[in-house]
């Protein structure tokens, strides 16, 4: 009983801090954009404008929810739980530091990329219930671009778990801090860079926000909904964010380790704990997104399907061919 | 209380089965099928093959159920065939239930409810459960595998062919 209590107090405070960093990432995209195109952001609500998230929250809670007359009403409203609860599942597998974990699974990974192909069926569904044309192109479009994206996210992947010998994040994290580099990013270069593309592509962020793409179908699977609803998309595209995040941290920065020939040249960052490496990969990655979606614009949208079959799966094979080799034969 | 769970999931996927063959609407018949994929995912966690559970979400319930959804959506269904002869055949049903219960008996009368090889519950929690699968399937059934490869590649070059426009419209 006591276990079980523990257990929801450590979910509660893992929630709570992802969510508010989610609230403050909203700010923050709109701080970087801002100065990125000269202007200020948000200043308004109180110092530089930082309540301006606990304002949005409070005006989208207070709005009406509506539901189109046609509308497939009870998939309609589920459709934007099935995505948050299938995102932010994967919370629970993310360790965030050495014995910081919710639930040390030896599959870890492979309940990340299930339940990141489940919640696509969240957007394919709100595309669908809402009956408009608008949402049913960008659900059909979502979906098509997150399968194709997550051949390439899994192959990029299998790279990593090939030279980790494990499905365990934890235990890749160690395996990626006994080697020589310390982080899979720099001898897996290839698959870094393939996982950096479609981790984008996989939360629908720009450039490849096409499901949402506004000069042609208004906002997507989007168009529809409004109010608190909105809101818990959003919600899960910004936890979805957080968790490929994590992912790249993890899998290809060594989480909350630093190289060790890092250590053998400043001795005293052995003493920074590890969870404030992990927070500053992770930020960065975040960084990394907003940035991108302040400088390159949109994909047309058979480009990017072009993109995902013809060079990344082509490219992650390679990466695995190359990483098994070397793991083989070399390592 | 855990067999109470374990007796929910076996009983729902009955359920959910029978929910999901009797829906009119082929979206709604796809998400019971969905709902049934997940529980199939649970009872494999019940028998200690997470590795499976995973797969099974990740293949079925990730990619070959949205492929379902797609013709669904873009077939339409209101232009499925509605002559009797497509939709309640009774010859057909006869041939296919007749079928799957040969396949039933076939497996089930010569399943044996015990370990062959080297492969028992101690050493697959020794190496754990994705090791052993991963073992098993490229050191004993790596031409199985290889075959299987074949077999999945000719399909994906008979749909190239089959899209492949000729001409110079190609972007």
């Amino acid at each position: 009983m006591i276990e079980l209590l523990i257990m929801l107090i450590k979910t509660t405070v893992v929630f709570s801090i992802v969510l508010t960093h989610v609230a403050y990432t909203t700010y923050a995209e709109r701080k970087i954009i801002g100065r990125a195109q000269a202007r200020m952001g948000p200043m308004e609500v109180g110092p530089h404008g930082l309540l301006q998230p606990i304002a949005d929250f409070i005006k989208i809670f207070f709005k009406e929810d509506v539901v189109p007359i046609n509308a497939d009403k009870f998939l309609f409203q589920i459709a934007p739980l099935i995505v948050l609860v299938f995102t932010m599942i994967n919370l629970t597998v993310i360790p965030f530091s050495f014995d910081f974990v919710l639930a040390d699974l030896n599959v870890g990974l492979l309940f990340i990329l299930a339940s990141a192909s489940v919640s696509v069926y969240g957007i394919i569904l709100a595309g669908w219930s809402s009956n408009s044309k608008y949402s049913f192109l960008g659900g059909v479009r979502s979906a098509s671009q997150v399968l194709s994206y997550e051949i390439a996210l899994g192959l990029s992947l299998a790279g990593v778990v090939i030279a980790a010998g494990s499905l365990n994040l934890r235990d890749i994290v160690i395996a990626q801090h006994e080697t020589i580099f310390g982080m899979y990013a720099i001898p897996q270069i290839i698959g870094f860079i393939v996982f950096i593309i479609a981790a984008f592509a996989e939360t629908n962020r720009a450039p490849f926000d096409l499901p949402e793409a506004e000069t042609e179908l208004v906002a997507g699977y989007l168009t529809e909904y409004s109010a608190f609803r909105y809101a818990l998309f959003f919600l899960a595209e910004y936890v979805a964010m957080y968790i490929m995040a994590f992912l790249c941290a993890l899998c290809f920065l060594g989480g909350w380790t630093i190289p060790k020939f890092v250590i053998a040249i400043f001795p005293f960052l052995d003493k920074v704990p590890g969870i404030i490496w992990f927070a500053i990969k992770v930020y960065a990655f975040i960084f990394l997104y907003i940035w991108v979606r302040a400088t390159l614009p949109r994909y047309r949208f058979d480009q990017l399907l072009n993109i995902g079959w013809k060079v990344l799966i082509p490219t992650g094979i390679l990466n695995i061919i190359v990483i098994a080799t070397l793991k083989r034969f070399v390592l | 209380m855990i067999y109470l769970i374990f007796a929910y999931f076996c009983l729902s996927t009955v359920g959910i089965s029978i929910m999901a063959l009797t829906r009119k609407n082929p979206v709604h018949a796809v998400l019971w099928l969905l709902l049934l994929f997940l529980h199939i995912a649970v009872i494999y966690l019940f028998l200690n093959a997470e590795f499976l559970a995973m797969v099974q979400v990740i293949v079925y319930a990730g990619a070959i159920l949205v492929m379902f959804l797609f013709t669904i959506f873009l077939i339409g269904a209101k232009e499925l065939p509605k002559h009797k002869r497509y939709t309640s055949l009774f010859e057909g049903r006869l041939l296919v239930g007749l079928s799957l219960t040969a396949t039933f008996i076939a497996v089930f009368s010569s399943a044996e409810a015990k370990y062959k090889g080297k492969y028992t519950i101690g050493y697959i929690q020794e190496v754990g459960n994705v090791k052993s699968v991963g073992m098993m399937l490229f050191n004993e059934y790596s031409l199985a595998l290889l075959i299987l490869g074949v077999i999945l590649l000719i399909p994906m070059i008979a749909v190239v062919v089959l899209a492949w426009r000729r001409g110079d419209d190609t972007p």
